[in-house]
């Protein structure tokens, strides 16, 4: 079932979801490790060995055993493995992890991943379409429990889960939103709105961590602080900043609707036209006239292309799912005329049949 | 203005360094600045060095007022507090113990707390979760007594008895 995830565009979190015109996908992540092992950065084949086999016996003992499948990291391609960092299941620092007792759990439509031996022993994660917190903080814990009957995991009383880096000690808990925010960062006041959030204890990041601020006017938001808060007081702070902004938001692009429709429009519309006519184009670029034409999908200004399409896209552009869909290595000139012809292919096949469902747009993959 | 390097591009990076005052201005295409990246950036930004300084600033702080925690070595895992420094990173769970006073001003500053909230393992956290349940009952005790509900009060104070036994 994971040939899927590796041969196909298609992740859960790309389907619509509560509020997903502005928040594309959730994320909650927990930190555990086990109480006698040494942490990832000190083991080696022998004592990683041991601590994968300990992992792997918990997961088949427990009820997560047929829903989950174990990929080893040392039997993946450096391509599969950056295929599965693009669609957000792994950082990309595990995706440079080949060491046979570093890998990854994962269901069929990678909603539930737990990275094992990257930073952490064990990183659970949950990663659900549009704005669902609580409900990825919800199966975050159940898969956290049903480990925890068979692992002992290292926890202070007064420190809490006990994890490599300093930063995650306490709840080992990383909650995040991905947030799209065209008419904030028009309007100037993306700075005003990061002060904001900085002030709240949380953080803002681009679409792949660090050093991709502002790529496609997409923004990671995610809990700073994991102790001294109680997990519920995390996933209520970051849900009500989460909804202020997308109030905020909506009320700019109303605003730009109604002062400035034509320039709107013309923006939007020019986006389209160099995403369905160019014949090379760089995943920056790309991103950004993405992100004018979801806009413009969410104002109703382009019908007849789902959100889905445009999600799956923004994936589909990255470097790995290009090469992976061409099937061979391509240099950054061949990866910018094959990604031109995805795109065109993708709007403007939608374009001809709207509503044809997400499930035939992955099987198009190949 | 062209690229410095292949002077094909237009330069879009711009840097200027200083070495022993003289100014020195580099101007790249981005391709070629990708390329250089490692050379201007590399370990100059990375959070683990961040973090270091984090620890390292605390260390520094200790150093007036007690023994120098570098030589310090958790006995679990054979890591110092000079490796911690420099990686960002603890050896294993027991090194949380061993640099217990060296890691408190950091959580704190990381943080601005020390003490852990949330949620609590009941394997392995039996004891804590017994302590908070001690904590709810004593406080339950309190009101019963305000409200002069004694036959109650006594209750809920066997109960606690009870489980401080399983404390010991």
């Amino acid at each position: 079932m994971s040939s899927d995830l590796l041969n196909s565009t298609y992740v859960r979190w790309m389907e619509p979801g509560p509020e997903s015109d502005i928040v594309i996908s959730s994320r909650v992540r927990l930190a555990r490790n086990l109480q006698t092992v040494p942490f990832p950065h000190l083991l080696d084949d022998k004592t990683g060995q041991a601590c994968w086999q300990q992992i792997t016996q918990a997961w088949q003992k427990s009820s997560l055993k047929d829903q989950l499948e174990l990929l080893s990291f040392n039997n993946l391609t450096a391509l599969d493995r950056q295929i599965l960092m693009e669609k957000h299941l792994i950082s990309p620092n595990h995706a440079e992890a080949n060491k046979f007792y570093q890998g990854l759990l994962v269901d069929k439509e990678g909603q539930l991943a737990i990275m094992i031996n990257e930073e952490d022993h064990l990183r659970i994660q949950c990663l659900l379409p549009g704005l669902q917190m609580e409900e990825c903080y919800k199966r975050a814990q159940m898969v956290d429990d049903e480990l925890e009957s068979n692992l002992s995991f290292a926890f202070d009383e007064q420190r809490g889960y006990l994890t490599a880096c300093p930063t995650n000690v306490g709840t080992g808990m990383r909650a995040s939103v991905m947030l799209h925010l065209p008419a904030i960062v028009t309007t100037g006041q993306l700075n005003a709105v990061v002060h904001y959030i900085g002030q709240l204890g949380l953080t803002v990041r681009g679409i792949y961590g660090e050093g991709s601020e502002g790529m496609g006017n997409f923004f990671q938001v995610s809990n700073q602080i994991t102790l001294g808060q109680t997990e519920e007081d995390i996933i209520a702070n970051l849900t009500a900043v989460t909804r202020q902004i997308i109030q905020q938001e909506r009320t700019l692009r109303e605003n730009l609707k109604n002062q400035m429709h034509i320039q709107l429009e013309d923006r939007v519309c020019r986006a389209y036209g160099i995403l369905t006519n160019a014949r090379m184009i760089t995943s920056n670029e790309a991103l950004g006239h993405l992100s004018e034409v979801r806009l413009g999908v969410n104002m109703g200004i382009i019908d007849g292309i789902q959100p889905y399409a445009l999600n799956e896209l923004v994936v589909a552009i990255r470097p790995a799912h290009l090469q992976k869909r061409a099937g061979r290595e391509m240099d950054p000139l061949s990866r910018d005329i094959h990604r031109a012809e995805v795109i065109k292919e993708k709007l403007t096949s939608r374009k001809a049949k709207p509503g044809s469902s997400p499930a035939a747009g992955t099987s198009e993959e190949k | 203005m062209f690229c410095d390097e292949c002077k094909q591009k237009p330069a879009t990076v711009h840097f200027t360094q200083f070495f022993n005052g003289t100014k020195m201005e580099t101007h790249l295409c981005d391709t070629c600045a990708a390329k250089k990246g490692a050379l201007f950036m590399n370990g100059q930004f990375s959070i683990p060095n961040l973090l270091g300084s984090f620890l390292g600033h605390t260390f520094g702080i200790l150093q007036q007022t007690a023994a120098s925690p570098n030589n310090l070595t958790c006995s679990h895992c054979g890591v110092t507090f000079n490796d911690i420094t420099h990686t960002g990173k603890l050896g294993c769970a027991e090194c949380y113990r061993e640099f217990d006073q060296a890691l408190e001003p950091t959580l704190r500053r990381i943080h601005g707390n020390s003490q852990h909230v949330g949620k609590v393992p009941s394997r392995g956290g039996e004891k804590v979760l017994i302590k908070k349940k001690i904590e709810r009952l004593k406080a339950q005790l309190q009101e019963a007594v305000t409200a002069e509900r004694y036959e109650q009060a006594a209750e809920i104070r066997d109960s606690i008895k009870e489980l401080e036994k399983q404390l010991e």
